[in-house]
């Protein structure tokens, strides 16, 4: 990390060690370092590091990850306010997409 | 000219790929500088399909990527001097990482194009190089299960893929994670201030319109002379939020971007104060703090759409406390000017 840490205690990053196979794929595609290994399972080393990009549970086969991942993009959350839906970047005509 | 990059064919017993260019050419550069700049961002695309890069084989490696031509020259680039396969799936255009995300650039699309392109003719090995970014939309394992092909996760950057391939498709730990240092937050600013393009032609011309209005009736040479002051005020908060704020992300206190906002906003806004073009009476200096500030606020609580560590979570709860009191400075702010112009406080 380049000192730039967000919001502290509200990321919704669970493992559920006891279905940890220890494959390691979670430390694989994490781009913020969040996890470890200790004992051959995973382990949540830096919590508030989480974006929520749920690249971890996605890949985890066990499922023993979980998180409600989404975009942390303030017009993604307005977007989905007035449209009534999650948020979402998904911009439309409008040509201003991430 | 958009497929300048493409020079030649490839034979193989699958049939004929087109062989790709790793250098840019001039058009490549315009191309990335334009799309940073919005203009054409959306339909800067390759169509997707197998590619060879060198001189490629049945036993050449296969790297994914998605088919914004600026995610693809970046790889290409990285593939100067190697033979190998570029598998572009259908992500509309949008980016890797965003594309996850969105869920284009995903597991269904992975399998679908090995199915369509009939990677397995191609290669004799089993295995795609996919972008570790790619990995909040893809499932390795399901990739697997379906196609047999084994889903190797390489570097966040494609410049690091030559290093990745040597030491035998490791990445160090740095090549895993994602940073965000002055060049790339500098690079999204432009995609920033595009953001408003349209409120900030037209929330200036309300001012300078309501201007020209003063105790006595209406004044076409106050509108001009106030409302330009107006516009710069408007400006420079649109400014301090979107390009101070980024530039300056690290260095600037606070955690939410929307209070990061307030301090740009209100340091620009303590500039003009300070120059004496802010305002004249004091009620509208504090006017123009409180526009300025939500102003500021605003644009910077928009990048953390651009940003690359912000949660959803993290910025719900910034929302939530963030949303109204900016829209309560902006209000604030706004009948203190309009007073301002019936009354001399």
């Amino acid at each position: 990390m380049n000192g730039l840490v967000y919001l502290t205690d509200v990321v919704t990053l669970v493992l559920d060690r006891s279905k940890c196979s220890g494959c390691r794929m979670c430390m694989e595609v994490c781009p913020h370092a969040v996890f470890g290994i200790e004992h051959k399972k995973a382990v949540i080393l830096h919590k508030d590091f989480c974006m929520e990009c749920g690249a971890c549970a996605k890949n985890c086969k066990e499922g023993a990850i979980t998180v409600k991942s989404g975009v942390g993009c303030a017009a993604g959350i307005i977007n989905g306010i007035l449209r009534g839906t999650e948020p979402t970047c998904d911009c439309g005509s409008t040509g201003n997409c991430c | 000219m958009m497929t300048g990059y493409i020079h030649g064919e490839i034979e193989t017993t699958a049939g004929l790929f087109p062989r790709i260019e790793t250098q840019w050419n001039r058009s490549d550069y315009w191309g990335a500088i334009k799309t940073r700049w919005s203009v054409g961002r959306m339909k800067y695309r390759v169509a997707p399909g197998i590619y060879a890069v060198g001189d490629p084989d049945r036993n050449s490696r296969v790297f994914v990527t998605g088919n914004y031509k600026l995610s693809f020259d970046h790889l290409r680039r990285a593939l100067t001097g190697m033979n190998g396969w570029i598998l572009v799936i259908d992500t509309k255009g949008i980016n890797v990482w965003c594309a996850a995300g969105k869920g284009t650039f995903s597991t269904k699309e992975i399998v679908r194009r090995i199915r369509i392109h009939h990677l397995e003719q191609v290669v004799d090995h089993r295995k795609i190089i996919v972008p570790q970014l790619g990995a909040t939309g893809v499932a390795a394992h399901e990739v697997k299960k379906m196609t047999g092909f084994t889903v190797i996760y390489g570097p966040v950057l494609a410049e690091d893929i030559k290093a990745f391939i040597d030491a035998g498709l490791k990445a160090t730990e740095a090549m895993r994670h994602v940073t965000f240092p002055l060049v790339e937050r500098v690079k999204l600013i432009p995609v920033d201030i595009f953001y408003g393009k349209y409120y900030m032609l037209i929330v200036p011309l309300v001012f300078l319109i309501l201007s020209g209005l003063y105790p006595g009736g209406y004044s076409v040479d106050l509108a001009l002379i106030s409302g330009g002051k107006s516009a710069i005020n408007l400006f420079s908060g649109y400014f301090a939020g979107c390009v101070l704020t980024p530039a300056l992300l690290p260095w600037i206190p606070f955690r939410r971007f929307s209070a990061k906002g307030v301090v740009t906003g209100w340091f620009v806004a303590l500039l003009l104060l300070l120059a004496g073009t802010l305002g004249l009476t004091l009620t509208e200096k504090v006017s123009w703090f409180l526009m300025m500030g939500a102003l500021s606020s605003f644009m910077a609580m928009n990048f953390t759409g651009s940003s690359t560590y912000t949660s959803l979570s993290g910025v719900q709860k910034e929302m939530k406390t963030a949303l109204p009191a900016q829209i309560a400075m902006a209000s604030l702010g706004f009948m203190g000017w309009i007073i301002t112009k019936f009354v001399s406080i």
